[in-house]
């Protein structure tokens, strides 16, 4: 037997191997992103619209189809509504300031500075803080009888205010911890966009004689308008889904009425803090109704971000 | 000018204040809280509290926990990103453009939409309670795929890969000798992200852990419900929950902008 039909045979079973590598390997690279998210992303998704259309609680062994029972259910209840309610008010007040506060920000920090990374720093830092943090914090902050903005706010002949008590008063201390925590991190993003406008724009309009606002609204904005598009989505899904901040709210500003219904008269429960209650505090873990609750708001979320978007898409600035 | 200055200098104080504010009354008695004006200044109860705070509830385990979890998901994240980011960036297969969308794609979805059903999962599994709960879902994510596939198809030359080719690596050899080493700055980047935002993590740590193994958010949850008066307390635990992550923001900040700053845009 001579050498060569051996080294011929063991050429081609590495060029088959070769061949393998090349064409079987990528799909490997990104199996554990795929097989994680369809087991602990897509399934639960799914499993969750298929929930929603049983009686379903975690204590009793058996599960009822009842289709759109748990829908329609839903639709009658004034918590439900209430919740709705709480979360685009939230959202509202939480948002458009913090954004508008971001877009200028960014405009600010976008010319030669001193202590460029310091004040990026500061302004990351609320991001930083873990919400439990901000929210504990915040708490102390907006008490009632010694709480720091109220001793602030006498100065100026403000009486006492009970924030955690109102409607709208919970509503904008919910907020307030929001924009703290978020404002500076959409500026970041509003400032890595502004970065790659061309400088000459600027050159060009400040020998025009255009004011540092004119330049904002007529070349910053126009420039940047897929990034806003971006933020104004990524806030939006964000808001819509607010959980955390009225669930320690309640606890920790002692308003009682245990930690999943937003308040003693449910002034700040969100639609998410909603099908927690449902799914998890409620004594009889309905899981059915849970879930149901939680497309619709998913539902809500899409067209809440979808009108954004359209309203968003529309935004020219100042160019006239 | 200088208004632009003040103003900056303006919301960096109030970006801070909550901070410096929460270690005043954690260094302070519950009796110092109910004066007006409130105290401004620290005192010197700061590490009786913080034992306090040992004493109430379980904050060393929370602490390992919280280690342990948000450690081994940031260097799971870092190499799954990276394999899935340098097959996206640089490697040619059918479909690949296809599954890049669907993974950007499903950033787009609220992960809280299918928190029951993932609740049913983990009963089925019997991981409620433990933190395998908390690390397994989150080994890889889309966000740090797209993060590393965008660095990596700007910051690898094609022709060093195509180097390693001719000198008979296979794909796997290239990835371990060199994608790896590239991919080093913008991965410890990511895993910086990564450990922070598992470390800050609440919901679904609350919803499946049970609170005699906390992790350190959940513990913190627990010191605000149980005690509802004592602010000081809670504001102790807070101020060591916080104050580690605050520490490695401050040596690496400028990093960690960089990455947002780049990450986020292309989106």
């Amino acid at each position: 037997m001579s050498a060569l039909p051996l080294a011929v045979t063991r050429r081609r079973r590495r060029s088959v191997r070769h061949t393998l590598d090349l064409r079987v390997s990528p799909y490997a690279y990104v199996a554990p992103f795929f097989l994680l998210f369809c087991a602990f992303g897509l399934f639960p998704l799914v499993y969750t619209a298929w929930v929603s259309l049983h009686e379903w609680t975690l204590l009793s062994d058996t599960q009822e189809f009842i289709g759109l029972g748990n829908y329609a259910t839903l639709l009658a209840d004034p918590y439900f509504w209430n919740a709705t309610f709480n979360t685009l008010s939230i959202g509202v007040l939480s948002t458009v300031p913090q954004l508008l506060l971001a877009i200028w920000l960014a405009h600010l920090l976008n010319r030669r500075l001193r202590f460029q990374t310091l004040f990026r720093i500061s302004l990351l830092l609320p991001n930083v803080t873990s919400v439990v943090a901000v929210v504990v914090i915040f708490s102390q902050l907006f008490g009632r009888d010694f709480g720091l903005i109220n001793w602030v706010l006498s100065w100026f002949g403000v009486g006492t205010v009970d924030w955690a008590a109102g409607t709208a008063t919970s509503h904008v201390a919910l907020s307030v911890m929001i924009m703290w925590r978020w404002t500076g991190y959409n500026a970041l993003i509003f400032l890595a966009a502004m970065q790659a406008v061309p400088r000459e724009l600027y050159e060009a309009a400040t020998i025009d004689g255009a004011s540092g606002f004119r330049q904002l609204r007529s070349i910053t904005i126009p420039m940047i308008r897929p990034t806003i598009i971006f933020v104004v989505i990524v806030s939006t899904i964000g808001a819509m889904q607010i959980i955390a901040e009225p669930m320690l709210f309640g606890q920790s500003s002692g308003g009682g009425g245990g930690i999943a219904t937003g308040g003693p008269d449910r002034q700040f429960q969100t639609l998410a803090l909603f099908v927690y209650e449902q799914g998890f505090a409620n004594s009889t873990f309905d899981f059915g109704y849970a879930s149901a609750a939680s497309w619709l708001m998913f539902l809500a979320v899409v067209i809440v971000a979808g009108i954004n978007f359209l309203i968003s898409r529309r935004v020219r600035g100042g160019v006239v | 000018m200088r208004l632009r200055y003040l103003t900056l200098i303006a919301v960096a104080f109030f970006s801070a204040f909550p901070l410096y504010y929460s270690v005043v009354v954690a260094s302070r008695h519950n009796s110092a809280l109910a004066q007006v004006p409130p105290p401004l200044l620290p005192g010197g109860n700061l590490l009786a509290n913080v034992a306090r705070v040992f004493d109430t509830v379980p904050f060393g385990l929370a602490l390992v926990n919280s280690l342990i979890v948000a450690g081994s998901i940031s260097v799971a994240v870092m190499f799954f990103s990276t394999l899935a980011g340098f097959a996206f960036a640089k490697l040619r297969f059918r479909g690949r453009n296809a599954m890049l969308v669907i993974t950007v794609a499903t950033m787009m979805v609220p992960a809280q939409l299918g928190i029951i059903p993932l609740y049913m999962l983990m009963v089925k599994l019997e991981w409620t309670g433990t933190t395998y709960a908390l690390i397994v879902p989150a080994l890889v994510n889309a966000f740090g795929v797209f993060f590393m596939t965008q660095y990596l198809s700007r910051a690898l030359p094609t022709e060093l890969l195509e180097a390693g080719r001719v000198d008979g690596c296979s794909t796997w050899g290239l990835f371990w000798h060199v994608v790896l080493p590239a991919a080093r700055p913008a991965a410890a980047v990511l895993g910086m992200l990564t450990f922070m935002s598992a470390w800050n993590d609440y919901f679904w740590p609350l919803v499946v852990l049970n609170p005699d193994n906390p992790t350190v958010q959940v513990a913190l949850s627990t010191l605000a419900s149980g005690y509802v008066n004592d602010y000081v307390l809670g504001l102790a635990g807070t101020a060591i929950g916080t104050l580690p992550l605050v520490a490695v923001f401050a040596l690496f900040g400028k990093h960690i902008i960089g990455g947002i700053m780049q990450g986020a845009v292309k989106g």
